[in-house]
């Protein structure tokens, strides 16, 4: 699997599935730059008003326009990720290190507490997500680790899903059985027999989570349960930029919208790619 | 099993989830905040009107009290009284939502038919151009986010063109469609379009489907990629069977085989996703809602949300939840009935 992770050469010779994951790669990678380096890069302060005419159209001195208040656009969209992105990877760790040590433990110790994890796990999964994030994040309050916390209860049955069924399927075959019937001790055989098998999955389920993540941190945002105003985000834009439909100001929702839309698309781009090589019956189908 | 017994384990089955989801609900809002009054009121000191708003929700009671009154309350369609205004949730619920309903069917024909096409489309020509260009198309709808492209089409459609009004769901200087009414019999669905039907007026049913084209376009288009994908991943092992390879052997049209034949076996999951997809509709259709001012259910709860309505969002988000639950059960023995091995 590492190799395909690293193999930038071996990628590009897996047809579609890997040319996905290569530009997933580059979009996102791209973007997590950009919004690191970006106090050194903007041309304005992203929060500073007036540094312009209101509401201008892309010109030569503002590329991207102003808003309402005569902020430079081209900033705030270099800048606006940066809340997004904490949101998204608060999300997805916390994620990982609640969802995966629980589906291991249900699946592998079975019987009663399995089925009432399950229960659990299904009632919040058939959940409407955004609904559902929109409740907690509602009593949490602000901030980005309260955004990430109402987004991460809503992912966590995604990867308890799908660890469960894993686990239950390598539970069965062979070299789990020999290496139960050489007495391996329980532990042993579920972190180094059968976790290292779930792995590739895992990496799958998370680079969707991170798309969705950042969808429904966008969503959070654009009504109105976002961070604080005075941080640049594309959300924030989008939902002031409804505002200003009317006089036509397409320049200041169209980019900050097409930055959300990249960066949703590289993870995407990269979960599907990742999905079908590491999916050998989907990869014989596709030669 | 027999498809009876089958419903009746898949309805105990369903049970204890809506329990468990009005529970986890109750949690949240209630239990979490430590007290929703003191939250509704922002922390100002007005201690007065926050005990007098705790008795007039019973929210002075003991927790489990509350509990007891709030499972007890749903089972009679009791959703308790806003914080705002004190009036029923439940009956603003109930009128918010058709229009919800409405924008619903209408989103997910569009997904359903669009993604059900295009990936019958892509499964013919797998692996080709077209196929890729496809499950690009598929992918890129599933990154965008739905009030994005709702703009965008408004700034389009209606801003740019005049073609489609920009928001709303319907002309507020015309009555809305009222439905049918023969002497004291009165039967109107709140979905404007079938009203305007039973009333048979043409100008309302046009007006109707004006407003809804934006908004359930939108939706659509966004929930129709996992429709693409599905459709294509089961068309493409369809048409690799015996029995498309004998009909086609038989000198039948190429679209009878594709339509007649294999997309009605693989229509099956399908069917179970537009199911599943509910849910994913349910949290659209809040962002949608938003974005073109229909007033639906998900238009209410952001309202309330800026009220800080905790009682009101409390409600809402558990109709939206039983909802979830009533669909995917329907779906699930509509499954079994149309497809027998599910009962084995």
């Amino acid at each position: 699997m590492l190799s395909t992770l690293l193999g930038i050469r071996s990628l590009a010779k897996r047809g579609l599935a890997g040319w996905l994951v290569l530009f997933g790669c580059i979009i996102t990678g791209a973007i997590v730059i950009m919004t690191l380096v970006s106090p050194l890069i903007v041309p304005h302060n992203p929060s500073t008003i007036n540094v312009g005419p209101l509401l201008s159209p892309p010109t030569s001195q503002f590329p991207l326009g102003t808003d309402d208040i005569g902020r430079d656009m081209l900033s705030r969209v270099i800048a606006g990720g940066g809340v997004m992105l904490q949101v998204a990877v608060v999300s997805v760790l916390a994620c990982v290190l609640v969802g995966v040590p629980l589906g291991l433990f249900a699946s592998h110790t079975g019987g009663l507490v399995d089925r009432f994890v399950s229960l659990i796990m299904d009632s919040i999964y058939a959940f409407p997500g955004l609904i559902l994030a929109i409740a907690i994040a509602l009593v949490l309050g602000r901030g980005v680790i309260n955004m990430a916390l109402s987004i991460t209860v809503v992912y966590i049955p995604s990867y308890f899903r799908v660890i469960r069924s894993q686990v239950l399927s390598i539970k069965e075959l062979p070299y789990v059985e020999a290496a139960n019937a050489a007495g391996a001790k329980k532990r042993t055989i579920l972190l180094r027999y059968i976790l290292p098998n779930v792995l590739p999955s895992i990496v799958v389920v998370a680079t969707v989570n991170f798309a969705d993540a950042i969808l429904t941190a966008a969503g959070l945002t654009f009504i109105g349960m976002g961070v604080p105003v005075n941080v640049a985000d594309w959300g924030w834009d989008l939902s002031n930029g409804q505002k200003l439909l009317a006089s036509g100001s397409w320049w200041v929702i169209a980019f900050p919208g097409i930055m959300i839309i990249l960066l949703a698309l590289g993870f995407s781009f990269m979960g599907e790619g990742l999905s079908e090589l590491l999916n050998p019956r989907l990869e014989q189908e596709g030669d | 099993m027999t498809l009876r017994t089958y419903i009746i384990s898949r309805i105990l089955l369903t049970i204890p989830m809506i329990f468990i989801l009005l529970t986890t609900v109750f949690i949240i809002m209630r239990v979490l905040p430590g007290d929703p009054v003191l939250l509704h009121f922002e922390k100002t000191e007005n201690p007065v009107a926050m005990e007098q708003m705790r008795v007039a929700l019973g929210l002075n009671q003991p927790l489990w009290l509350q509990y007891v009154n709030y499972i007890v309350g749903l089972f009679r369609g009791d959703l308790g009284k806003s914080m705002q205004d004190f009036s029923p949730v439940a009956q603003q619920v109930f009128s918010a939502f058709p229009a919800t309903l409405e924008l619903a069917i209408y989103s997910m024909i569009i997904a359903g038919v669009l993604g059900v096409i295009l990936g019958v489309v892509a499964s013919k020509s797998y692996n080709k151009p077209k196929d890729h260009v496809i499950r690009v198309f598929g992918i890129v709808t599933y990154a965008i986010p739905v009030f994005f492209l709702g703009m965008l089409l408004q700034l389009g459609l209606g801003v740019g063109l005049h073609w489609l009004p920009v928001g709303g769901r319907f002309d507020l200087a015309v009555p809305a469609p009222n439905g049918l009414t023969i002497g004291n019999m009165h039967l109107a669905t709140g979905l404007y379009t079938v009203d305007s039907l039973l009333e048979v007026n043409m100008y309302k049913l046009v007006t109707s489907f004006k407003y809804l084209i934006m908004p359930s376009l939108t939706l659509g288009l966004v929930l129709c990629g996992v429709f693409i994908r599905l459709t294509r991943s089961n068309m493409f092992e369809t048409l690799r069977l015996d029995f498309v390879t004998a009909a086609k052997a038989r000198g039948l049209k190429d679209s009878t085989v594709t339509y007649g034949y294999a997309l009605r076996n693989a229509f099956l999951p399908v069917l179970t996703m537009m199911g599943l997809q509910f849910a994913m509709l349910l949290g659209g259709a809040v962002l949608t809602e938003t974005t073109f001012s229909w007033p639906g259910l998900g238009s209410y709860l952001v309202a309330r949300i800026n009220f800080r309505d905790y009682t009101a969002i409390q409600g809402t988000v558990v109709v939206f939840g039983i909802l979830v639950s009533i669909v995917s059960l329907v779906v699930d023995i509509l499954y079994a009935y149309l497809d027998p091995r599910i009962r084995l």
